[in-house]
């Protein structure tokens, strides 16, 4: 199999790198980028804890290959924080107790900011329809559902 | 395996029709990239058709609309001259997966993945929309009904592909409306499906319909005999009951773990009777 050279933007920086042609997306960010926040939940597009966006939009990055994202500007949960300032989602997951075993939870950050950026004041069957693609097995969603109004209120009141 | 980049159809026709071994299109991949990592699928070369100019707008057309193949679902929702002009096509198409499934699933590849449940192909042939095709003989064009030839397959010969979707003009007083039954609210495959398109005269007859089904035979149902049933109506409780005697007439179902013959039957009737009420009100009939 020949190999593949990618220039691509990862959380705003430029990053080049090599993959095989079948590699989907996720495989590179963890194995090769070591950007490991992105999980590998099902690996079938079914469980969003891969998600990540690219040119905006939320996408799982195991239903993309490395080979597509040549030119292509991508975010991870990795470039969600501000160094060590956490985003109000962060903050609200943690203060809100919103995660247990925490696999899915980057999945769910990543999709939940694009979501606000969508629709800064959704309604809780609004995000859960959005959230529909990311699975959790631990918290039953109640307390996910309810991080992300604290946080979506909180950036709508900054 | 391979991974070519196209940039013309033209080109992708030709890497598609040369190819010895298994060659496929990939557009959103949500279908093709799970199959492949599910080990039944050996696949020697992929043809990424994203970059061809052209496969992921939507422009007016002769008073209708044309669809770039590449178009995923989310960006289909977001443009409002769909939206007017189909949103039974629209509703359809959005039903396909997750969020993110959304940010990269076609409804291209919802028709060229050959299953009898997809839900945005019902829609399309309710719709009397056509594929433009582009093949090593040339250019042409094709009804949706005729693409789907049984599950995971279709009428496509090697070397064709579909470059885009057409939605043609539709008349004053013309609605659309697609439903579709899942044991849940979200994430799921249909078990049966309905897609209906009408067009109503001043007075609230309906003067054309076409009726799909979906899930209910080995491919999508075009009903002549429930657009029949309602064609000359105002929707009446009788020609409600007719459309869904004859959607039921027209289901050849499977049996399975997800519905019986007879539950799949039953509910595409009763999801076609409630398509059709909601494609009613659309177009701007009251009762």
């Amino acid at each position: 199999m020949k190999s593949l050279h990618v220039s691509t933007t990862i959380n705003g920086d430029p990053v080049e790198f090599i993959c095989d042609p079948d590699e989907p997306l996720l495989d590179v960010l963890r194995n090769r980028l070591h950007l490991t926040g992105a999980k590998e939940g099902c690996g079938t597009g079914d469980c969003g804890a891969c998600s990540v966006t690219v040119n905006g939009r939320l996408v799982c990055s195991c239903l993309v290959l490395g080979a597509e994202v040549d030119g292509a500007v991508i975010t991870t949960i990795e470039g969600m924080a501000d160094g060590d300032q956490l985003h109000p989602l962060q903050r609200a997951f943690i203060d809100g107790a919103a995660f247990q075993c925490g696999v899915c939870t980057p999945g769910i950050l990543v999709a939940a900011k694009a979501l606000l950026e969508k629709n800064p004041d959704p309604t809780d069957e609004e995000v859960r329809y959005w959230l529909a693609g990311n699975l959790c097995r631990c918290t039953g969603y109640d307390k996910i559902i309810a991080a992300v109004q604290v946080a979506a209120a909180e950036m709508r009141g900054a | 395996m391979r991974y070519m980049i196209a940039q013309s159809a033209k080109a992708a026709s030709a890497a598609l029709a040369e190819e010895p071994g298994n060659a496929r299109v990939l557009a959103g991949g949500t279908d093709l990239l799970v199959q492949m990592k599910a080990g039944n699928l050996r696949v020697d070369l992929v043809v990424d058709i994203k970059k061809i100019p052209g496969i992921r707008s939507i422009t007016a057309e002769a008073g209708g609309l044309r669809i770039g193949a590449a178009v995923a679902g989310s960006e289909l929702g977001e443009h409002a001259g769909v939206c007017a002009m189909g949103p039974g096509v629209v509703e359809a198409a959005r039903l396909i997966g997750s969020t993110q499934v959304q940010g990269r699933c076609t409804m291209v590849g919802n028709l060229c993945n050959g299953s009898p449940a997809g839900d945005s192909v019902p829609a399309l042939v309710a719709a009397a929309a056509v594929v433009r095709v582009e093949g090593p003989e040339g250019s042409r064009d094709c009804p949706v009904l005729d693409i789907p030839a049984g599950p995971g397959r279709t009428t496509l010969k090697k070397g064709e592909i579909i470059t885009s979707v057409f939605l043609p003009a539709r008349p004053e007083r013309s609605g659309d409306a697609y439903l579709r039954f899942i044991p849940r609210t979200e994430m799921d495959i249909a078990v049966a499906s309905a897609a209906v398109n009408l067009t109503l005269d001043a007075g609230g007859t309906v003067t054309a319909a076409r009726v799909a089904l979906g899930a209910v035979a080995p491919k999508v149902v075009l009903v002549d005999a429930a657009a029949r049933a309602i064609i000359g109506t105002k929707l009446d409780d009788a020609a409600l009951a007719a459309l869904a005697a004859a959607c039921e007439a027209a289901c050849t179902p499977i049996d399975d773990k997800r519905g019986t013959i007879a539950f799949r039957t039953s509910t595409a009737g009763v999801l076609a009777r409630r398509a059709a009420q909601i494609a009613y009100a659309r177009a701007g009939g009251s009762k």
